[in-house]
């Protein structure tokens, strides 16, 4: 197990390595600086901001002392927000877009494996076919459609919830956001519990506990949740990463303050280091997450590590 | 092949959902293709007399208008012809670029298979949205960038599922006398090897079709993608978007169609993978 855990690891480093690699050189590769302005700066001006950001040493200096200094937790200094250390953007936002995603991951997670269960349970009827529609549809239209049309019909017309902004401890204010980034990883969900359960309970255990008596609710509990499970986990981390990549575009329209929303005003400023730091931190933590899923997978299935 | 063929599409017509979608999206593209042969307006005009004007039937602009009074009709044909253009470039490219390495490392085999299975696994464990963002930042953005970045993200679950294929291609009996007749390596693999792993690969074109249209247009709604004057349907969202408690018709217009095109595609190619029986994991 321990050999399997350091397996993984010394192939999860050098994906790691790699991505910061490729961003820090694309970044310095780039046409233009971050100081470019309308009105040209004097080049003595220049000079000392380059100084200022460490930019007038060799490219390779640059590069060690950035990762270096990303090993101490620091990301180095917003170029576009002055005042503020990338550490300190990340640091702002990253506990809203953490309670965001973790909230639409539990709500995919439970949601989507009810609804998949009830749908294989009742195979070829009409709920099963309103459910897998549903979940068509759920998987083919895109974020950024179905929030601001959820706004439209439920803060614009009903007045029921408010279509922006995120108020500390609100639930009135999370419903949308959470709902909308919720949906495409839920729609698969519950297609993945379906196929899975249909296959656990063709299953000869599953056949012997029914004619043995079992109530449904036991069997269905008890026994054949668990294999059907199966292709959910594997199925962790994509979900985490469409969430993720989801929640830039619901920040950005429900002007939620997390991380999302500054990579892309990073993205649109041209603010390398914010990007940079944001694209380590997502990174960092899928890989990571890939890691633990590859561990989870390892210890419920022996096979696996060999 | 022709037999196959017509298995397939006697399938495929007992499957009424795929059937319908195939129906609405060849509608959709005459749409775009005539649209601007049956509206009067064209979409760059400014009516100044009829800025943000809802949708009816008396007026000269069936959808309405969005701010600067452009019909929102043309505008949104105008934008579905931009997205569908650029998923099926953007999706040709992932073809060519999937098939290829798929049926290499495949045919090959050995050591070169192992590598080049490695560098997929390695590229699949990154977060390519961010990637492409970065890249934005780095090339500026524009049409050109998309092709390039999507395509370079499309074609990792093509070259796997490829290779796949060509690994039980590659023992069969006319590849064994393609070799003994003396073919060359290149020959028998786009000769031999790739017609006859073309059943998938169509299924997977076609269910990458939607997903290249999906980012295209995400990227095209955070600014990152088409830029003005052009739009695609992500750039036509994401102004009604901004619009949408005022005159919601601007987002529910383009917010519509590329719902209902995403809708059709998928089912299309779901429809296609239970006919031609291919099967990936995915349910």
């Amino acid at each position: 197990m321990i050999r399997y855990f350091f397996t993984r690891l010394a192939s999860a480093i050098p994906a790691l390595l790699i991505i910061v690699t490729a961003t820090f050189f694309l970044m310095r590769a780039a046409p233009g600086g971050p100081f470019d302005q309308e009105q040209t700066l004097p080049p003595e001006i220049m000079a000392n901001l380059q100084r200022a950001y460490g930019l007038d040493q060799p490219i390779w200096t640059q590069y060690g002392r950035y990762l270096k200094s990303l090993l101490h937790g620091d990301f180095g200094p917003s170029f576009k927000y002055k005042d503020f250390t990338v550490t300190e953007l990340i640091g702002q936002g990253f506990p809203v877009s953490l309670q965001l995603g973790v909230m639409a991951m539990a709500l995919a997670l439970i949601a989507g494996i009810l609804l998949g269960t009830f749908a294989a349970l009742h195979r070829n009827s009409m709920a099963d076919y309103a459910t897998m529609s549903l979940a068509m549809v759920g998987i083919a239209i895109p974020v950024f459609v179905v929030l601001p049309f959820l706004g439209i019909l439920f803060g614009v017309y009903l007045h029921w919830l408010p279509v922006a902004g995120w108020e500390s401890g609100s639930i009135r204010h999370r419903a949308l956001p959470v709902i909308a980034l919720a949906l495409p990883p839920l729609a698969y969900i519950a297609r993945l519990t379906r196929a899975g359960m249909l296959e656990v309970l063709r299953s000869d255990f599953i056949r012997t506990a029914f004619a043995k008596g079992l109530p449904l609710r036991t069997l269905m509990w008890r026994h054949a949740l668990r294999p059907a499970l199966t292709p959910v986990a594997g199925y962790l981390v994509p979900a985490v990463a469409s969430i993720m990549t989801g929640s830039l575009v619901v920040e950005s329209i429900a002007g939620i303050p997390g991380i999302g929303r500054y990579l892309v005003q990073g993205a649109l400023n041209r603010d390398y280091t914010l990007v940079l730091g944001m694209v380590v931190v997502y990174s960092t933590l899928l890989i990571g997450l890939g890691l633990l899923v590859d561990l989870l997978y390892a210890w419920l299935d022996p096979r696996v590590r060999h | 092949m022709g037999a196959f063929a017509d298995e397939a599409w006697r399938r495929l017509q007992s499957n009424p959902a795929a059937i319908a979608a195939l129906c609405v999206m060849c509608a959709i593209l005459a749409l775009t293709w005539f649209g601007p042969w049956i509206s009067p307006n064209d979409a760059q005009t400014l009516d100044w007399l009829h800025l943000a004007a809802p949708p009816g039937r008396q007026s000269a602009h069936w959808f309405g208008t969005d701010r600067l009074g452009r019909d929102l009709f043309v505008r949104t044909l105008a934008g579905t012809r931009v997205s569908l253009a650029i998923g099926l470039a953007a999706s040709a490219v992932s073809l060519l670029v999937g098939v290829t390495y798929g049926a290499i490392a495949g045919y090959v085999g050995g050591r070169t298979d192992h590598l080049m299975m490695r560098l997929i696994e390695i590229l699949s464990g990154l977060p390519l949205i961010f990637f492409v963002i970065v890249l934005t930042v780095v090339f500026g953005r524009g049409e050109y960038l998309l092709f390039f970045a999507i395509g370079a993200v499309g074609w990792l679950t093509m070259a796997r599922i490829v290779r796949g294929q060509t690994l039980s291609v590659r023992r069969r009996e006319f590849v064994e006398a393609a070799i003994a007749s003396g073919a060359t390596t290149g020959r028998i693999i786009f000769r031999h090897v790739v017609p006859n792993v073309i059943g998938p690969v169509i299924v997977y074109a076609t269910l990458t079709v939607p997903q290249i249209i999906l980012f295209e247009s995400f990227l095209s709604f955070l600014g990152l993608g088409v830029q003005e004057p052009g739009a695609s349907l992500g750039t036509l969202i994401s102004e009604g978007a901004a619009e949408m408690e005022a005159a919601p018709w601007i987002l529910l217009v383009p917010g519509g169609a590329l719902a209902l095109l995403l809708l059709c595609l998928n089912i299309f190619g779901d429809g296609l993978r239970d006919a031609l029986d291919v099967r990936d994991g995915a349910p």
